[in-house]
C-alpha cells in the first residue's frame, strides 16, 4: 500500500469516529431536551398572576413554524443526496434554501417570544413562562448554531470542494438538523397543542 | 427486484409525507376540537411517537441493517436515561401535588 492510500485510510477511520462521537454528543443533548420538557410538564399550569397558555398561543403560528422546520429537514436531505451524487452547486443550493427556512423560522419564533413578553407573559412572570422560554429558547438557540453551521459548510464546501472532512461535517450537520426538527415535534405535542387544549 | 423506497430522493419524500400526515392529525384534533381530554393526549402522544420513529428511519436513516451497532445501543441507552429521568421526576412531582392538596 502506498503512503497516500494509508493516509486516506487513516483519515477515513478518524473521521468516522467523529460521527460516532457527535452522534454520542445528539444523544445527550436530547436528555438535556427530555429534562426541559420534565420542567416545563411539571411547571406548565404555573400562570401565578400572568396570562395562561390558552391566552398567549396561536396554533396558526405555530403550524407556520412546524412547517418551515419541516421543510427544511426536507432540502437538507435534497443537499445530502447532491452531495452523494457529487453537484456540488446544488448542494450549495439546497443548504441555502435550508438555510432561509431556518432564518424563517427563528424570525417566527422571535415575533412570537416578542408578542408574549409584550402580553405580560416574559420569562419572569410565572413558572410557565420561565420554563417555556428556557425548553423553547434552547430549541431556538440550537437552530441558530445549526444557521451558523450552514453558513460555514456553504464556505467550505466552495472554497475547499467536497473533500472527504467537508463531506463528513455536512453529513455531521444534517444529524443535527434533522435531530431538532425531532426535538421540534416534542415541543408542540407537549408545549403548545396541550397548551390550547 | 426494484423499489421506490430505495431511491434517496423518494425516502425523504416518503418520510415528509408521513410527517406531514402525523403533524396534521394531532392539529386537526386540537384546533377542530375533535376530542377533548385524555383522548386528545394519546392521540399527541401516539401522533409525536410515530413521526419521531419516521424522522429516525427516513430523515436520519436508522435501521438495525445499515447503522453501527453502537449508534443504535446509544440511542436505547439515551432513550432508557429519559424515561428513567422524566418518568421519575414527573412521578415524583404527581406525587407531591396529591399529597399537598
Amino acid at each position: 500500500m502506498s503512503d497516500a492510500t494509508i493516509l486516506e485510510e487513516e483519515e477515513k477511520v478518524s473521521l468516522e469516529a467523529r460521527e460516532f462521537g457527535f452522534w454520542i454528543y445528539l444523544m445527550t443533548d436530547a436528555i438535556i431536551f427530555a429534562l426541559l420538557f420534565a420542567t416545563y410538564v411539571v411547571l406548565s399550569r404555573n400562570f401565578a398572576s400572568g396570562p395562561s397558555s390558552k391566552e398567549l398561543f396561536d396554533l396558526g403560528h405555530t403550524a407556520g413554524e412546524t412547517a418551515l422546520l419541516l421543510i427544511s429537514s426536507l432540502t437538507f436531505g435534497f443537499a445530502s443526496i447532491a452531495q452523494r451524487a457529487g453537484h456540488k452547486m446544488r448542494e450549495v443550493q439546497w443548504l441555502i434554501v435550508t438555510l432561509l427556512l431556518g432564518l424563517g423560522f427563528l424570525a417566527m419564533e422571535l415575533i412570537e417570544f416578542q408578542g408574549m413578553i409584550a402580553a405580560g407573559a416574559g420569562p419572569e412572570v410565572s413558572g410557565f413562562s420561565s420554563a417555556f422560554f428556557t425548553l423553547v429558547g434552547t430549541h431556538g438557540l440550537h437552530v441558530a448554531f445549526g444557521c451558523l453551521g450552514i453558513i460555514v459548510m456553504i464556505g467550505q464546501i466552495l472554497v475547499k470542494g467536497l473533500t472527504q472532512p467537508v463531506r463528513s461535517r455536512v453529513f455531521r450537520l444534517g444529524l443535527f438538523w434533522h435531530f431538532l426538527d425531532i426535538v421540534w415535534i416534542g415541543i408542540f405535542s407537549v408545549v403548545y397543542l396541550p397548551g390550547v387544549m | 427486484m426494484y423499489r421506490l423506497a430505495d431511491r434517496p430522493v423518494a425516502r425523504y419524500l416518503i418520510g415528509f409525507v408521513l410527517a406531514v400526515i402525523l403533524t396534521a392529525i394531532p392539529f386537526a384534533v386540537v384546533w377542530g376540537g375533535l376530542l377533548t381530554g385524555p383522548q386528545a393526549y394519546v392521540v399527541i402522544a401516539a401522533g409525536a411517537l410515530l413521526q419521531v420513529l419516521v424522522h429516525l428511519v427516513f430523515f436520519l436513516h436508522l435501521d438495525l441493517k445499515s447503522t453501527p451497532a453502537e449508534n443504535v445501543f446509544f440511542l436505547a441507552f439515551a432513550a432508557v436515561l429519559i424515561v428513567i429521568m422524566v418518568g421519575g421526576s414527573l412521578w415524583i412531582m404527581s406525587d407531591l401535588h396529591q399529597r399537598m392538596m
